[in-house]
């Protein structure tokens, strides 16, 4: 039987594999100091002998992007719901969440240090305000870009506005519900790791800054390679549940 | 919207729609000025015009589904309403999507799979209750989206260029598929349509609408010695009256 080898998948493999072997070649032939650009072996090394306790870290940032994100999800859900009943709502809210956001992030979460303390909710509030949005404003969306012709069909069927909501609007936003919480999945671990940079005494933000105010750069790095692969994983995650969730979808384009 | 009991005296007994000086604006758009028009219990009547004539806005008031400025419109019977689109929900199996009227009044589970397991054969489409519509071809989504429309009313259908974006051998099929399940139900339909053939075809009666502000410039009693439909095509009849609704075009 012939195989086939899927291209799009190599090349990017590929790739990373060339740009870690030169970041290597070039650490040790131009003998870059390891506090300036420690080497990728150098930086597998600390990953490994550190694991423990970037474990233990990157379990707490986890538990606060986890609470965060669920508590993302139920809000972002309660004002899509309200914001689509009540048109002067949307009018009035809408604004304000996009300015919201314009507000940097960092600013905001000094104040929510003062206010909340050194725990764990400061960093939870903090990935709800940033993961929040993309949420709210997909499933928005998704409720606003309904055909007419729908809505007349349940009007013609007496269907009341519960199942309006039930039968149309909620699954039919779903298609942007997934790919709203695939933006969200990519900043929430992000921002956990923002409020750790800010106060608390454990996460892997607090594991980096400690590692950073030592010079310890192979350090720094594995905690980024923690993160980025905590994020891709979350990333997948979702997208396995949207593919099941949306199956319908998956298997119309396949078709 | 302003409904009223139908008259009772003896002409307008078998009357299930009536509209009466009916008037429709949109903003500054006239659609109506002064619509009047019936239709009678067990009748298939046309609604003829070409597009933008408002003949959608004509059924989405007989559906009450917009107010209307002026005017009365009475309709009894439960009002079945069936787009272009056949509007099946991607995310709901043949079944589910089928049986969603029943669902929405509150019908008990078994009950609702009982009537779709004795409809379903009726439109061809058994063995498929657990596809999905994009698993279907279109002729099949109509008949999915028809059998729809029953489960939400069985009176008075309302069928909105339901077959005009099917290719014409499926029309073909499908109309006289329409016809099969209109001797089987005994219901009353209203078609719109642009298409001549399919509504002399198809009706006893036919309207023909002008554009907006639109008003019936012609109602055609669609007669037949022949009262098999399926030989209506080839009857020299048809010329007579395809010659005759072209006048208004």
């Amino acid at each position: 039987m012939k195989k086939y080898i899927n291209t799009d998948r190599i090349y990017p493999i590929v790739g990373v594999i060339i740009t870690l072997v030169l970041w290597q070649l070039i650490v040790d032939f131009r003998n870059v100091p390891g506090y300036i650009l420690p080497s990728p072996t150098k930086i597998a090394s600390a990953l490994i002998r550190d694991f423990d306790l970037i474990r233990f870290h990157s379990s707490r940032t986890l538990y606060a992007s986890f609470i965060g994100f669920g508590f993302s999800i139920g809000l972002a859900f309660v004002l899509a719901i309200v914001m689509d009943s009540f048109e002067i709502i949307k009018k009035a809210l809408y604004p304000l969440l996009v300015i919201s956001q314009t507000v940097p992030i960092i600013a905001i979460a000094p104040l929510l240090i003062i206010w909340f303390g050194f725990g764990t909710l400061p960093k939870i509030i903090i990935v709800v305000i940033v993961c929040f949005f993309p949420i709210v404003i997909s499933l928005v969306h998704g409720m606003e870009s309904i055909d007419d012709d729908y809505l007349r069909l349940f009007k013609t069927m007496k269907a009341t506005k519960l199942q309006i909501f039930y039968h149309l609007k909620l699954p039919f936003s779903m298609v942007h519900f997934f790919s709203g919480l695939k933006i969200a999945a990519t900043y929430m671990i992000m921002s956990a790791v923002i409020g750790e940079w800010l106060g608390g005494d454990r996460g892997i933000g607090v594991y980096m800054l400690r590692a950073k105010n030592a010079y310890a750069l192979d350090r720094v790095f594995a905690s980024i390679l923690v993160i980025v692969i905590m994020s891709i994983l979350i990333i997948y995650a979702i997208e396995f549940i949207g593919i099941k969730v949306l199956h319908w979808q998956t298997e119309r384009d396949e078709e | 919207m302003l409904t009223m009991p139908l008259q009772t005296n003896s002409s307008l007994n078998d009357t299930v729609i009536k509209l009466e000086h009916v008037g429709k604006t949109f903003g500054e758009m006239v659609v109506f000025e002064d619509i009047c028009l019936h239709v009678n219990r067990g009748e298939i009547v046309s609604i003829l015009g070409s597009s933008g004539s408002g003949k959608s806005t004509l059924f989405n008031i007989i559906a009450g589904l917009i107010p209307i400025d002026h005017g009365k419109v009475a309709v009894r019977g439960t009002v079945g309403y069936m787009q272009q689109k056949d509007l099946l929900l991607p995310w709901k199996t043949v079944a589910s999507n089928v049986g969603l009227p029943l669902k929405l009044k509150g019908f008990a589970k078994e009950d609702i799979e009982k009537k779709i397991k004795e409809y379903l054969p009726l439109v061809g489409l058994e063995g498929n209750e657990d596809k999905y519509p994009f698993q279907l071809s279109g002729g099949m989504r109509q008949r999915a989206s028809f059998l729809r429309t029953l489960m939400t009313a069985e009176e008075i259908f309302l069928l909105d260029e339901a077959f005009g974006s099917l290719d014409s051998i499926t029309r073909g099929q499908m109309q006289k598929w329409l016809l099969d399940m209109k001797n089987k139900f005994d219901n009353t339909v209203v078609l719109i349509t642009h298409d001549i053939d399919e509504a002399i075809y198809l009706s006893d009666r036919i309207y023909i609408i002008s554009k907006i502000p639109a008003e019936i410039k012609k109602e055609i009693k669609v007669d037949f010695h022949n009262e098999d439909k399926n030989k209506r095509l080839l009857s020299p009849r048809t010329l007579e009256l395809k010659q005759e609704i072209l006048k208004y075009f």
